[in-house]
């Protein structure tokens, strides 16, 4: 099938895809792995022009933006991109580009859409029974040969029966949710918007939800009213049998705070999957057995990359085809995130 | 009833032990120094013994304590009772089901998510500041994954339930197949084991099902297969698994219980694909304080002549 189409488009007549930095696919995958004979990728890394001169260069040539985590679409670089109608992103989370100015400028956006929601959901509920059940503390003690000479391991907290707040009840929200019925959870939330259609219990607050619940879960997307969303008063509320998880993005928690109420023993233990600012996590936590953290790969299956890179594909394809996009982002009521106020 | 004697095999729950010392006269059969001559020299006083998953009432003991009348198990498993030997001599023998049922069948999940996604080595690459120099390596979907059940009883069920919420389809072996279970049934463990993802051991302990893991199985479930055994050590051939891990012909596995527990084989310990756990599967506050309640009220009731709550003999 490629064979059949170079033969009528050549290279240089097919259209551009801007790669800022390579995602995280081309360094699992190798370079190729995001491919298709329908478009070629412009990568800005590769060139030795800073990058202002080297959009500067291309400008006219450039309709379409693959960005990642580490590879952000501010305004200046929209305002660089006259021909931009598309930027698709590998990420769940949208807060590296800027949503408005893309609206704006009628920019179409696309995501990962649902193909880490599985992967998301499995790690929070993973994580969840980590910290109750003590999975990796008492793994950690089996190993180092303590069963055998210092005996019975503590006991671990029960998951049926506990009510689980869930912040954000979006597409991973709902597989959380779906899940956890399952162990005999009850389940409460906080949304922007109440939903009428949904069974579980809704709270106005997240001070409220934290103080009706046993597990909350972060699931929400980073934005300017959600960072530091998780504060003192909430945790406070959490309480000392609370146990809290968050894969959505680190600075929705105020991480200090976080880390004081965990030393303090003011909250019963954490799954973190994100932090403010990573790679770096806060020496504290390892001396603690409450916490289980692992290092910003809740999506990071081989499945859903390969799942990822098949949507990433099929939505650019879809663009240059002038076919609708296969995950695209309505932008009419997002929220921006405009960067924190660190 | 402070003057009957209850023997307590071994330590299992201060609580238990404490309870068991305000309503009765009670034996720390691990205090003795010489057990025979203390079963001899109380024979006629021990009317209770109450045990556990390590140790229970066999044989020797029955026949040393005439004046036995009830063996009350901190367990759903029987497999350290002579229940035989129990029924032959009217012994009654009670256990502790349906209050663990919930936590084995979460943590055997648990377990599936931890070795699946890395849960503890991700931890672990945390905690060991590698995460400054590069991410962690992809690991495996558990959404969708084949699972396969051995043994569906409430234990097996509640797995099923779970591991449903999760879209994994599920299929399972067991004595006889249940017609009225929707669930795919297999007529032996090595088909069911070449059938599926996730093997999961969760049958009782018995003559029969004694390494019911063996080589074939092993085998059959494969390089990119995971056992999870949340049921008793002697279900798995240990050294076959552990030769098959260390040699990468299985996938990984999730243990809970050990052929001699408290000894977990050490070739097992450097392997990332492998979690391995202290006898947790019911080991919740919440649990067991239900579980030890169990025990004192089936006692109760038998010395109060009243129902046994939840007698197996």
């Amino acid at each position: 099938m490629a064979a059949e189409n170079q033969s009528h488009t050549s290279q240089s007549d097919l259209p551009y895809v801007l790669i800022l930095k390579p995602p995280p696919s081309f360094a699992l995958f190798g370079d190729h792995v995001l491919d298709s004979p329908r478009f070629q990728y412009l990568k800005a890394y590769e060139s030795p022009l800073p990058l202002p001169q080297f959009l500067h260069t291309h400008a006219h040539s450039v309709q379409a933006v693959l960005s990642s985590g580490r590879a952000p679409v501010t305004a200046d670089t929209i305002c660089l991109l006259p021909r931009l109608g598309l930027v698709v992103t590998t990420s769940q989370g949208l807060n590296h580009i800027d949503l408005s100015e893309c609206r704006r400028r009628g920019i179409a956006v696309a995501s990962a859409g649902n193909t880490y929601s599985a992967d998301c959901a499995d790690s929070v509920v993973g994580l969840l029974i980590d910290v109750l059940r003590k999975i990796s503390a008492a793994n950690r003690y089996v190993k180092q040969g303590l069963w055998s000479s210092q005996g019975v391991y503590p006991l671990g907290y029960k998951l049926g029966g506990k009510r689980v707040g869930i912040v954000g009840l979006g597409s991973i929200g709902t597989e959380v949710a779906k899940r956890l019925e399952a162990f005999g959870c009850s389940i409460s939330y906080n949304s922007r918007t109440k939903k009428p259609l949904v069974p579980y219990t809704f709270y106005p607050n997240v001070v409220q939800l934290a103080a009706n619940c046993d597990a909350l879960i972060i699931c929400c997307a980073l934005t300017d009213e959600t960072y530091h969303l998780i504060n003192k008063e909430v945790l406070s509320a959490l309480g000392k049998d609370g146990v809290i998880i968050n894969i959505a993005r680190g600075p929705i928690i105020d991480e200090k705070e976080l880390v004081r109420c965990l030393v303090k023993g003011e909250i019963r233990g954490a799954g973190l999957d994100v932090f403010e600012h990573e790679p770096d996590v806060p020496v504290e936590l390892f001396e603690l057995d409450n916490v289980v953290m692992s290092p910003h790969n809740a999506v990071f299956t081989r499945e859903s990359f390969e799942d990822l890179c098949k949507l990433v594909v099929g939505n650019f394809e879809a663009f240059f085809s002038n076919e609708p996009l296969l995950s695209p982002v309505a932008l009419d009521h997002l929220p921006h995130f405009s960067g924190g106020k660190d | 009833m402070e003057s009957i004697g209850v023997l307590m095999a071994c330590p299992m729950n201060p609580y238990l032990e404490q309870e068991l010392d305000k309503r009765f006269t009670l034996h720390r059969f691990w205090k003795v120094p010489d057990k025979s001559t203390f079963l001899t020299s109380h024979s006629n006083s021990i009317r209770a013994v109450v045990g556990n998953a390590s140790a229970g009432a066999d044989s020797q003991m029955i026949e040393a304590l005439p004046k036995l009348e009830i063996v009350a198990s901190f367990s759903v498993g029987l497999d350290k009772i002579d229940l035989a030997k129990c029924k032959e001599k009217g012994i009654r023998v009670t256990n502790t089901p349906d209050v663990l049922t919930e936590d084995v069948a979460d943590l055997a999940i648990g377990l599936m998510l931890a070795v699946l996604r890395k849960l503890c080595e991700s931890d672990r690459y945390v905690r060991s500041g590698k995460w400054k120099i590069g991410n962690y390596s992809l690991t495996t979907k558990f959404t969708g994954k084949r699972v396969g059940i051995i043994g569906l009883g409430r234990i097996g069920m509640a797995i099923a339930k779970r591991a449903e919420a999760f879209s994994c389809p599920i299929s399972y072996h067991s004595r006889t197949e249940k017609p009225e279970i929707k669930y795919k049934y297999y007529p032996s463990v090595v088909e069911l084991a070449a059938n599926c993802d996730i093997l999961v051991v969760a049958c009782s302990l018995t003559e029969e099902t004694r390494h019911i893991i063996n080589r074939k199985v092993i085998d059959a479930l494969g390089a990119k297969g995971v056992l999870i055994n949340i049921g008793r050590g002697p279900h798995v051939d240990e050294p076959e698994l552990v030769s098959a891990l260390v040699e990468r012909r299985l996938g990984g596995a999730g243990l809970d219980v050990f052929e001699h527990e408290p000894e977990v084989p050490e070739e097992l310990f450097g392997l990332d694909n492998v979690v391995l756990l202290p006898h947790v599967g019911s080991g919740t506050v919440e649990t067991r304080k239900a579980m030890a309640d169990l025990v004192l009220g089936n006692l109760e009731a038998h010395f109060l002549k009243k129902p046994l709550l939840t007698p197996v003999v």
